[in-house]
């Protein structure tokens, strides 16, 4: 089996770069090393996600199936679901109930396998004191340790990706490997994540994460029902954000973080059902998002039930 | 035996007569009415309450008891019940009649549906409750929703939620060690 599962997609890519580059020179020999066989090959010149046909992606997913099962030492699927038609993703957070639990990051952690020891959490769950000047991202405590929660006088603001309508990172990514999809979810394509980081500095809600090593999750708990844009094992150097459980929430059910709020201030659905739990809140409650003079445009509504 | 059954009867009538006058005046000034729609559009689904159940039915030793409707510190039973809610004016009897739960309006419901018992006092969060807003639904966000019911997260007789352990903080980037492989 190929002996280089492990190496970061960063350095395939940039070996093929060299190879197109070398291709013109006349150099194509140099990009792979001698003795690559077929295999390696198929890899290397995998088409975009995006541009690749029914019977391509069914080879490339065999191919990623076969090398992540092979490395996790486990039956791993990887699922590349379509957006469903007609629906747009939004997601409520009803900050009048959260209790700042941290339950929700944990969760996320495990279904969505984030590294472990590298604190790759797609969630962090701020606090603010009464009083306090709230909603300011950055001068916020998301350390806090009390024995128990909700503290007196705090209330807490989980941040997770906004998925933008309007989204900064997409735009500012040069490898085309971060893009919006037909349902409103913004997602990464790991093998094609060149590392450059540009859409971390361009989120204004810190909500990418970057993967300095090889994740590190207990093979045990290692989530195997993935999806290609979602779930999957990533490798190290690329970056890795919330999806809304693209796993989960394209099969119709619900995001991780909703299943285990043990308060319920989590809610998701489609924003173009009128009927939906999304569409009443926004109708019925005072709803705001972050940093909405910035025109990202996000489809993550924090709202007051009180 | 028959004369001892009358006589209960009789004191669960008279107390019953007596209690019926009083559930009107706790009738809450503060918190707004619910309209009564008779095919209201409630929840199908629900996740049963995961309670003890050792307590029921009720009438596993209560028709062996008579009714004793005197406001009083519980101690040959139930004594981890505290009702902690509006207590001043309330008491057992306000929520519960035999084997069933006691709605404000004098209707008698199952155990399944505590929603309904709330829902006559607390209207602006059972209309929310109903609508997946307030609570929590689980399962899935299409079709059919999986709903928990108001006794799941509030204990009945002493109702504000209990805080909890949160989990760990986030490690500081200083304090990760990165496992490199
Ligand atoms: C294991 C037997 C048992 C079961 C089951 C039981 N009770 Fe009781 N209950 C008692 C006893 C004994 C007392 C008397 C407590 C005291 O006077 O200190 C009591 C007292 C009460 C009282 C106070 C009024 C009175 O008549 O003494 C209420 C109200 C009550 N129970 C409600 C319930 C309800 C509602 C259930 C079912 C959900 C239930 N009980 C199930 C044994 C039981
Ligand atoms: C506000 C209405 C209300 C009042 C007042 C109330 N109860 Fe309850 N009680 C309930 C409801 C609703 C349930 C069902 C809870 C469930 O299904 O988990 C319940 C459950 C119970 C149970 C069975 C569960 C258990 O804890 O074992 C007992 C026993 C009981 N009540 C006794 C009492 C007694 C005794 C009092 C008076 C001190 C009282 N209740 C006052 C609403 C009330
Ligand atoms: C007869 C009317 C009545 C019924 C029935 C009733 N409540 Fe209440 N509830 C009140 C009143 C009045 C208050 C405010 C007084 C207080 O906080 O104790 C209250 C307060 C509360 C609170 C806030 C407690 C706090 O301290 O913040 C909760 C939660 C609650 N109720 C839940 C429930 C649930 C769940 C049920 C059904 C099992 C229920 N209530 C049934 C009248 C009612
Ligand atoms: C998923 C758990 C959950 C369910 C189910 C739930 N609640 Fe609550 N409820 C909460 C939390 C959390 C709070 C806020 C904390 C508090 O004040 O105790 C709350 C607060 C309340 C309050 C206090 C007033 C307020 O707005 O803060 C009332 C009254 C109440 N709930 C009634 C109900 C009723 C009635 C039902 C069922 C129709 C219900 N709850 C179902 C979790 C729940």
């Amino acid at each position: 089996m190929s002996q280089d599962t492990n190496k970061s997609p960063r350095d395939r890519m940039l070996d093929r770069r060299m190879f197109l580059k070398g291709a013109v020179a006349g150099l194509a020999l140099s990009a792979l090393p001698a003795g690559a066989n077929a295999y390696d090959w198929e890899k290397f010149l995998q088409k975009h996600f995006r541009e690749m046909n029914e019977a391509e992606l069914k080879k490339v997913i065999e191919r990623l199936e076969r090398e992540t099962s092979l490395e996790w030492k486990k039956k791993i699927t990887i699922s590349t679901a379509k957006a469903i038609p007609d629906v747009k993703f939004g997601y409520g957070l009803d900050l009048s109930r959260c209790i700042g639990c941290r339950r929700c990051v944990y969760a996320c952690v495990k279904e969505n396998n984030q590294s472990r020891a590298n604190q790759v959490h797609w969630i962090t769950v701020l606090r603010f004191k009464q009083g306090e000047k709230w909603a300011d991202l950055e001068n916020s405590e998301k350390y806090y340790s009390s024995k128990l929660v909700p503290e007196e006088g705090a209330f807490y603001m989980p941040v997770q990706c906004q998925q933008c309508e309007n989204p900064p990172c997409v735009k500012a990514c040069p490898a085309q490997a971060t893009w919006k999809e037909p349902d409103g979810i913004v997602v990464i394509d790991y093998n094609w994540c060149i590392g450059c980081r540009y859409c971390m500095t361009a989120c204004p809600y810190g909500a990418r994460r970057f993967n300095w090593a090889k994740p590190d999750i207990p093979q045990n708990e290692l989530n195997p029902e993935t999806h290609y844009l979602g779930n999957r094992p990533r490798f190290k150097g690329v970056v890795e954000k919330c999806t809304f459980c693209i796993q989960r929430t394209r099969l119709g059910k619900l995001p991780a973080c909703v299943e285990v709020c043990p308060v319920g201030a989590r809610k998701f659905g489609n924003l173009l059902d009128p009927k939906s739990e999304i569409r009443y809140l926004m109708s019925n409650k005072r709803v705001f998002r972050l940093k909405e003079d910035l025109n990202t445009n996000p489809k993550f509504y924090y709202f007051f039930a009180t | 035996m028959a004369k001892k059954w009358m006589f209960s009867l009789i004191l669960s009538l008279v107390a019953g007569a007596l209690f019926y006058l009083f559930p009107v005046s706790f009738c809450f000034a503060g918190e707004e009415k619910m309209a009564q729609d008779p095919d209201e559009d409630l929840p199908k689904l629900f996740i049963p309450r995961s309670g003890p159940a050792e307590n029921f039915p009720c009438s596993k030793c209560h028709k062996y008891r008579p009714v004793n409707r005197e406001k009083r510190k519980l101690v040959l039973n139930h004594t981890t019940i505290e009702l902690k809610h509006a207590e001043k004016n309330r008491w057992c009897f306000d929520c519960h009649d035999g084997d069933k739960l006691r709605l404000p309006n004098g209707e008698l419901v199952e155990y399944d549906k505590p929603y309904l018992l709330c829902g006559q006092c607390h209207g602006t969060i059972f209309r929310d409750w109903k609508a997946g807003i307030h609570g929590k639904t689980v399962g899935r966000w299409v079709g059919d929703k999986v709903f928990y019911v108001c006794v799941s997260c509030h204990d009945p007789h002493k109702p504000k939620f209990k805080q909890i352990e949160p989990e760990k903080q986030p490690l500081r980037p200083t304090e990760i060690k990165l496992i490199k492989k």
